[in-house]
């Protein structure tokens, strides 16, 4: 069975919580427990039905300040799939919370209401899923009970939302007329909207063609850790490098190049967590062992002599800032990529995007909490990165405050600059 | 060629990475190993992740002394087959310390544990825990990170918890400031027991069904044992139970059920209409916030 990851986007109002509720509800993974301390909740508080969306209600410290913190995750499976949720808040000043739950996703949902269709939070949401590079989106038009089910309505939303989505990179694109109240093409087919010939969500869910979106092409293994039992007369000749591939297909007998050494050996070996295979793919975690004994440590990179990623201390990003402090030009960072640690500088912010309506501002001379900009860097020592667009793994990057040790920005590399 | 991964192969391919990169930037981890289920599989988990190398750092005990004595000495055997060094946590030195209040040999012990453990971490210096949280476990856990930072009192403050992007974890902290990282954080209860079946991973005899003294509280099943008895007008029967999670007596109820065997579990669990913690936590009924408040205090 495979894993499907997706990220949720959208607001309250948009009845995002309720959906996830419903997915849950009709999927059968609420437990009767969970679902008489909702039917409580809802009855004290006089709604009319069971609110699904309290399902997804968060802690205390949020419904005392009125605030969602972050990220939520939940957890479903049908006989097809499982999936984790990555349960986003969608509220303006939350993009750092958005570019988190969707920084593993495959698939992103995001929702609006049918009453106001594409507004500027959908533009928003559909720019930074572009950003990120997730494969498939899903457009869930929701409320569709309120605008009597109406197909003219639908097809309204449709076009404007494709329109703009033309605009950006977009893989897969599937957009469905939903009612998550009513559960109307949420797992069930809606009787209401006969003229919808697409499926139901969860159906959707259930078979979107995810196996490709791996990188399957470009060998990349970072070095995790070395593995050495020296103590341990049997295994006294093992060596191995423990890692999680990060692209391509490693096989047995193949010649690889070390990075930054530039040394060339052959694999003699993978074990995998239940002993040794003969091929390892993305996202397996295994030991490679190698022909020759090399002076290979945490940080370097294996590939193949023919496939190698950019090297080099200059890079160009972008930059999602997730701090409260803004960015600094000029400012030393500490920066991990892959296993790499470094320290980097930003030597030039090029422009900030505005996420709204996808303007470049190139007179602006920092980026704040929520803000994306495309910035130049110069780290201490190289590192070996795919574009972004090509390798989510090899091409994404956090930089930290080196005095508060906070997580500041989420960087995406892009191809190197002309120097 | 074989291209597919299965979900379990992915899950567990995550938690071995993120076991790694604790052993890659962090100087004195430690495993909290309570003889749970869970605990059980983030300890193979470890093992798998290093091997063929011997686990570099020790397994921590909490111990209440009030456990069940099942699962003390499956914590043994469980250490001595697999050549691990076993570090106990005793809260009953806390007490002797006065840094947890003497209510007696029979009080419940279990929220004191936050305590010890934060004696243990600063005593070991260790600066990294793995514990074996799931997120699908309760609501204050769904937003808990892989690497979840605590101050130098051991606090967690959800507010302050650094963004996780990816799987690029930030292990940068301040003196005295440790994570407490959960690998089998995308894992679901199902999960733990299909991988213990696929593993052959042994657990201790309670998690399967025999015969135990129980009285019915809350509509709980609690063991009788020394420091749970029968309160005064409950009945005490026997009855066929197992039990779900594996806290201390004071805190754990048991579930009546036949399942023998794991395969029987999957099945029970499967088709299971109350959730894990729902059916057999004593503690966590007390308030909806009951988890948060432990968590904020330092608790596993």
């Amino acid at each position: 069975m495979e894993l499907l990851r997706l990220a949720t986007a959208g607001s309250v109002d948009d009845g995002k919580s309720t959906l996830i509720g419903r997915l849950l509800y009709d999927s059968k993974s609420i437990f009767e427990d969970q679902l008489e301390a909702i039917e409580r909740t809802s009855e004290s508080r006089g709604d009319q039905y069971v609110n699904l969306a309290l399902l997804t209600d968060g802690l205390r410290a949020e419904r005392e300040q009125g605030i969602t913190i972050d990220v939520a995750y939940r957890y479903f499976a049908t006989p097809r799939r499982t999936f984790i949720i990555a349960d986003t808040p969608g509220h303006i000043q939350h993009t750092r919370n958005m570019v988190t739950g969707a920084s593993t996703a495959d698939l992103v949902l995001i929702i609006v209401d049918a009453r106001h269709g594409v507004v500027e939070q959908t533009r928003r949401h559909a720019l930074l899923a572009s950003l990120l590079r997730i494969p498939h989106l899903v457009l869930c038009v929701n409320k569709m009970d309120l605008v009597d089910f109406e197909e003219k309505v639908f097809n309204e939303i449709k076009s404007d939302f494709r329109d703009y989505a033309a605009r950006l990179e977009i893989p897969d694109l599937t957009i469905i007329p939903i009612s998550a109240l009513n559960g109307d093409n949420v797992v069930d087919r809606s009787k209401e909207m006969t003229w919808y010939e697409g499926s139901p969500l969860l159906r959707h869910l259930e078979e979107v063609h995810i196996a490709s979106d791996r990188n399957l092409i470009d060998v990349r293994f970072p070095v995790q850790l070395v593995i050495r039992p020296i103590s341990d007369d049997s295994h006294r000749d093992y060596r191995g490098y423990g890692g999680q591939v990060a692209g391509g297909v490693i096989e047995v007998g193949d010649e690889v190049i070390v990075l930054p050494s530039g040394f060339k050996t052959k694999v003699t070996g993978i074990d995998g967590p239940g002993g040794p295979i003969e091929h390892a793919i993305p996202p397996q975690s295994v030991v490679i062992r190698l022909e020759d004994d090399l002076d290979i440590s945490r940080g370097d990179m294996i590939c193949r002599p023919h496939n190698r990623p950019h090297s080099g201390q200059d890079l160009s990003a972008m930059l999602c800032w997730l701090a409260e402090d803004g960015l600094q030009v000029g400012k030393k960072y500490a920066l991990k990529h892959t296993t790499r640690q470094a320290r980097a500088m930003v030597t030039a912010l090029q422009y900030r995007l505005d996420v709204n309506t996808s303007h470049r501002d190139r007179e602006a001379e920092t980026l704040s909490l929520n803000e994306i900009g495309r910035v130049d860097l110069r780290c201490t020592v190289p590192l070996f990165y795919d574009e972004y667009r090509r390798n989510r793994t090899t091409g994404s990057f956090i930089l930290v405050d080196e005095a508060t040790n906070i997580t500041v920005a989420a960087g995406m590399a892009l191809s190197p600059p002309n120097l | 060629m074989h291209l597919e991964v299965s979900h379990l192969e992915t899950l567990e391919a995550e938690a071995i990475h993120v076991i790694r990169e604790v052993v890659g930037e962090l100087e004195r981890p430690a495993l909290l190993f309570s003889g749970g289920k869970d605990s059980a599989v983030l300890l193979h988990l470890a093992i798998k992740a290093l091997q063929p190398q011997k686990l570099p750092f020790p397994v921590l005990h909490i111990d209440t002394g009030q456990n069940f004595d099942e699962v003390i000495e499956f914590r043994d055997q469980t250490v001595e087959r697999l050549g691990v060094r076993l570090v106990i946590g005793k809260v009953q030195d806390s007490i002797d310390r006065k840094t947890v209040p003497d209510e007696g040999e029979f009080a419940p012990r279990n929220r004191h544990q936050s305590v010890t453990l934060l004696e243990a971490i600063e005593e070991n210096n260790f600066d990294a825990l793995f514990g074996g949280a799931r997120r699908d476990e309760e609501k204050a856990r769904a937003k808990e990170r892989f690497f979840s930072h605590r101050d130098s009192f051991g606090q967690w403050d959800p507010r302050r918890q650094r963004p996780e992007l990816w799987h690029l974890f930030n292990s940068r902290k301040s003196l005295g400031e440790h994570f407490r990282v959960f690998p089998l954080s995308n894992w679901t209860e199902l999960d733990i027991w299909k991988y213990i079946e696929q593993e052959e991973i042994a657990l201790p005899s309670i998690y399967f069904a025999h015969e135990r003294e129980v009285v019915e509280r809350n509509s709980m099943l609690v063991a009788v044992t020394k420091y749970t008895p029968a309160k005064e007008g409950e009945e005490v029967k026997k009855a066929l139970v197992r039990y779900r999670t594996v806290g201390d007596t004071t805190c754990t109820a048991a579930v009546s059920s036949s399942a023998n065997s794991i395969s029987e579990i999957i099945a029970e669990t499967a088709t299971s209409r109350i959730s894990e913690r729902g059916a057999t936590r004593v503690d966590d009924k007390f308030s909806e916030a009951a988890m948060e408040d432990r968590k904020k205090e330092g608790y596993f």
